[in-house]
This record gives structure tokens, C-alpha cells and sequence, in this order.
């Protein structure tokens, strides 16, 4: 048997290895099926944004030495997940510099925080876990798998129960307003709901890696699809198959499994263009 | 039966009035054309008329069992996303999302509307289409569909002619003309439109530095009056029109 069939074969026979692939899979679908209402609001980079601010809060609760650093990360991510897209309502502007502003500085302050305080030796390798994901997936615990059970079966009842909502706000918040439909509710259900599943996606894919499962599944099904509906199903069908894809080939050919995701994803948009191109001619 | 009925209003945001004194009212079945210079405060006084922004101060009073909600809404152009994936029907049906109420489904009967919707705007054929590909003269006649579904009782256009070709636009007059007289739907329009204010409309609402409300004969009258005096720009135009009002 070739070398990378016998090494795929071995961690699927790991239970934390079937953890993964179950904890990414699903955040990839959840942050698939936000991505779709973020980037036709222009928000496509509130994943980053808050990606970024999340790893300032886990700076944080490291040196803080919080044991359950999720009691204080996603707490913070939320608040500045609302902070963010009730800024950006004001003016287009202000939203894409109240973005940058937050990213940066939290990024900044939570590299300044390890560096300064940590008393673990390998602060480098810490940071570089914390940007672009686990080099392995051996960190994932069972209690990590429950959770991220939970908040998808979560954001999946949301979405499902206010699609039409989702809808309607998206396409045309004045209108939507105007007739009835609490368009302030929805934006901001959207924003906690985002930051929580940016939380859990920073464990697999790392912070700098995460506006990809945000943007790339909806980009690449709008090449193609012409309902939102379409576009919908289509980008959870994407983000599905390019994780569950990702994880696997990132165990044959022994990479970092965050980067070849994103890097299928990249593919899948380009194929996805072309096509696009072709059908339109 | 009178559905809106403003007294001295002044919109604008944050406090900041952008034009005060406006006086008029909207009953069952009228036709309002607003027109007004550019920066004159047409698509604010909408906005506020919409529930969108408070009013800065005086009264704006909506008829019995008439509330903002039930207006439909029919934005400028420009504010509609160019390349949103979504069907025809999905965004005619999104008109009836603000009475979904608790469920999170639409009902048979929110379909159905939504289907007679688009069989009286002629558009029943387009159902499948990707509304990004539609031409701005079929894109305009979806969002009054949308509209439609939200309500028949007043629909309110934020000049909806603009980026329109002349036959498109005149296909659009019509279709709105159809709509007040076969439906009864009330017709709010923001225009820069005079030609077709005075041919379409019931009522006329200028707003600028001589606010003049009026049916539209009384408007045409007064137009022609003050072109007969040489007086041709629309403010000396409204000055004398007001005047024209007080003396009837």
C-alpha cells in the first residue's frame, strides 16, 4: 500500500481524527450559510475582522491563565461582532474602517500580551497555532465536538426558522422594514451568531484562515446559481465537500489541514468562475 | 377615507429638519405625484411616511386601520443590489415576510398572492428568471409585485422612472395608472416627471422653497398661467401657484 493510503487508513481509525472531520464539517456548513447573507451585504469581511479580535480575547484568557478560555473569547467576539455591524450601518465607510481598526488592534494587542506574559517556551509556535490552525488535528477534545455539535444544530434551526427573513432583510432592509419585518433583530441574531461559529472555526482552520470558509463557499455558488435558494444550498454543498475533502487530504499528503482547506476552496472558486463564464456565453 | 394625513410636518435625520411645513393627504385611491427640486427632502418625507425615520415635528397621522406597515415600498434603483442571486418568485413572495408573524414558513395563500401578483404585472412568465438579469423596465414591475404582497392599499415609488427607456418608462405610468384605477391601490410617487404628473396623477405635492398641494388639474392650471406670464422655472412657478391656492 502506498505511504499516504496507509497513513489515511491509520488516523481514520483514531476517534479524534473522526472528531475532526465531524467538528469540520459542520462549522464549515454553519459559516457557509452566513456567508451567503454577509457577502451580499458587503460584510464579506466581518470574518476576518472578528477572527482577528478573537485571537486578541484568547491572548487574553491565556495570560490571564482562564482555564475555560471559551467563557471569555466568545463573549468578547460577540460584542464586537454587534459593535461591527452596527457601525457599519451608519456609513459604508466607517463600517470597512471600524472592521480594519478592530482587527488590527486586536491582533496587536494579543501578540503583545503572549509575547510579554507567557511563561511557555514556545511562544512562536502558540501564535502560529492560534493564526493558521492546528498542524495536526490532534488538540480536538470530545467536550470541543459537543460543543460544536451544539452551535451548529443551533445556527442551522436559526437560519432554517428565519430564512425567509434572512431574505427579505438582505435583499432589501428598507423595504423589509417598512412592511413589517425587524430587520435590526435579524442583523443583529446574524452578528452573535457569526461570532460564535468564528470562535469555533479558529480551533480547526486558525484565525487568518477563517474569512475563507465565510466567503469562498457563497462566492463560488453565486458564479453559478441564480436563486438564492441555489446559492444557499449550493455553498453548504461546497463548504461540505472542500472541508470533508480538506481533512483527508491534508492526512495523505501530511499538511497543515486549515491551509489546504482554504486552498480547495480557492480551487473550487476558480472552477466555479470558469464555469460561470462559459454558461454566460 | 383619508390614509395619511400630514399638518405641518418637517422631516429629517437626527433632529436635522431638512424641510418643514409640509401639509397634504393621501385618501383611498388617490394618485400623489411629489415633485421638487434635487436636495429637496422628497425621498426623506418617504422614508418618514415609510415608519423608516421619526418625523422631526408636527403631525403625520395615519388613517383608522391603516398603519406604516401596510405600505408598500418600491425603492430608487440605485438601492437595489445589481448582482443579488435571487428568482423572481423569491423576490416577490419576500413582499409577504412581514406577516409570517411567528411561523417560519410562508402559507399557501402568501403563495397564491404572490402568483396573482405577477399575473397583474404581466410578469408571470419571468417567474424562473435570475432578477439580475431582468431589464430595468421588467426589474421595476418585480418590486411592484413585491409590493403588492405586502399590500394593495398604497404603494410608494421613489422615482421609479429613473434609468428607464421612454417606452419602458411610459409601460410603467400605465401599469400604475391600472393598478389605482382597477385595484384601488393608492399611488405615492416621487417624481421629476411633470408631463406624466399632470397626465397620471390626482394630486400634486411640490416641495421646494414654495410647497404647493393641489389636485393636478389646479397644478396644470397654474403651470400654464405662469408659462403664459413667462414665468418657466418650477420655484416662480410654485411661488405663483401658492398663491393661486390661497386666492381659491
Amino acid at each position: 500500500m502506498p505511504e499516504f493510503v496507509e497513513n489515511l487508513v491509520l488516523s481514520l481509525s483514531l476517534p479524534f481524527a473522526i472528531y475532526a472531520l465531524i467538528c469540520t464539517a459542520l462549522v464549515s456548513v454553519c459559516a457557509s450559510l452566513l456567508g451567503t447573507t454577509l457577502v451580499l451585504k458587503r460584510f464579506s469581511f466581518i470574518g476576518d475582522g472578528l477572527s482577528h479580535v478573537a485571537f486578541g480575547a484568547l491572548a487574553i484568557a491565556t495570560v490571564l491563565h482562564i482555564a475555560e478560555d471559551m467563557a471569555l473569547v466568545l463573549p468578547l467576539t460577540i460584542v464586537c461582532a454587534v459593535l461591527i455591524l452596527r457601525l457599519g450601518q451608519s456609513t459604508k465607510v466607517k463600517g470597512d474602517a471600524a472592521i480594519a481598526m478592530l482587527s488590527v488592534t486586536a491582533l496587536a494587542v494579543g501578540y503583545l500580551l503572549l509575547n510579554k506574559f507567557q511563561a511557555g517556551s514556545n511562544i512562536a509556535g502558540d501564535v502560529c497555532t492560534a493564526l493558521f490552525g492546528a498542524t495536526n488535528i490532534v488538540v480536538l477534545k470530545m467536550s470541543d465536538v459537543v460543543i460544536s455539535l451544539v452551535m451548529c444544530a443551533l445556527t442551522i434551526l436559526f437560519f432554517v426558522f428565519f430564512y425567509n427573513r434572512i431574505f427579505s432583510v438582505t435583499f432589501d432592509e428598507n423595504f423589509a422594514t417598512a412592511t413589517g419585518t425587524n430587520a435590526k433583530v435579524i442583523n443583529t441574531a446574524t452578528a452573535v451568531i457569526i461570532a460564535i461559529v468564528i470562535v469555533l472555526a479558529m480551533k480547526l482552520v486558525g484565525s487568518l484562515l477563517i474569512s475563507a470558509l465565510v466567503v469562498f463557499p457563497a462566492l463560488s455558488a453565486m458564479r453559478v446559481c441564480r436563486s438564492f435558494k441555489g446559492v444557499t444550498l449550493c455553498s453548504a454543498v461546497i463548504a461540505l465537500t472542500s472541508s470533508v475533502c480538506g481533512i483527508l487530504l491534508s492526512i495523505m499528503i501530511d499538511t497543515p489541514v486549515g491551509a489546504t482547506i482554504v486552498a480547495l476552496q480557492a480551487v473550487v472558486f476558480a472552477t466555479f468562475f470558469i464555469i460561470g463564464l462559459i454558461r454566460r456565453k | 377615507m383619508v390614509l395619511i394625513d400630514c399638518d405641518n410636518l418637517s422631516v429629517g435625520y437626527g433632529g436635522r429638519r431638512i424641510v418643514s411645513g409640509i401639509n397634504f393627504q393621501v385618501c383611498d385611491g388617490d394618485y400623489l405625484c411629489i415633485l421638487g427640486p434635487n436636495g429637496a427632502g422628497k425621498s426623506t418625507l418617504m422614508k418618514t411616511l415609510l415608519g423608516l425615520i421619526p418625523p422631526v415635528s408636527g403631525r403625520l397621522q395615519y388613517g383608522e386601520d391603516f398603519t406604516a406597515r401596510q405600505i408598500g415600498y418600491l425603492p430608487q434603483e440605485s438601492l437595489v443590489q445589481s448582482d443579488f442571486p435571487a428568482s423572481v418568485k423569491e423576490v416577490v413572495l419576500s413582499g409577504c415576510t412581514g406577516r409570517l408573524g411567528f411561523r417560519p414558513f410562508f402559507r399557501k395563500s402568501d403563495k397564491q398572492l404572490a402568483e396573482s401578483a405577477m399575473a397583474t404585472l404581466g410578469i408571470t412568465s419571468l417567474k424562473n428568471k435570475c432578477f439580475r438579469e431582468l431589464s430595468g423596465g421588467q426589474k421595476q414591475r418585480v418590486l411592484i409585485a413585491r409590493a403588492l404582497c405586502a399590500t394593495e392599499k398604497m404603494i410608494v415609488l421613489d422615482e421609479p422612472a429613473a434609468g428607464l427607456d421612454p417606452r419602458a418608462t411610459d409601460e410603467l405610468y400605465k401599469t400604475l395608472a391600472n393598478l389605482n384605477r382597477d385595484k384601488g391601490t393608492a399611488i405615492v410617487m416621487i417624481s421629476h416627471d411633470v408631463p406624466a404628473a399632470k397626465r397620471y396623477a390626482s394630486h400634486v405635492l411640490y416641495i421646494g422653497d414654495n410647497p404647493f398641494f393641489g389636485s393636478a388639474s389646479e397644478y396644470a392650471a397654474l403651470e400654464s398661467l405662469s408659462a403664459g406670464n413667462g414665468l418657466t422655472t418650477a420655484g416662480s412657478a410654485s411661488a405663483t401657484h401658492k398663491g393661486v391656492k390661497r386666492n381659491a
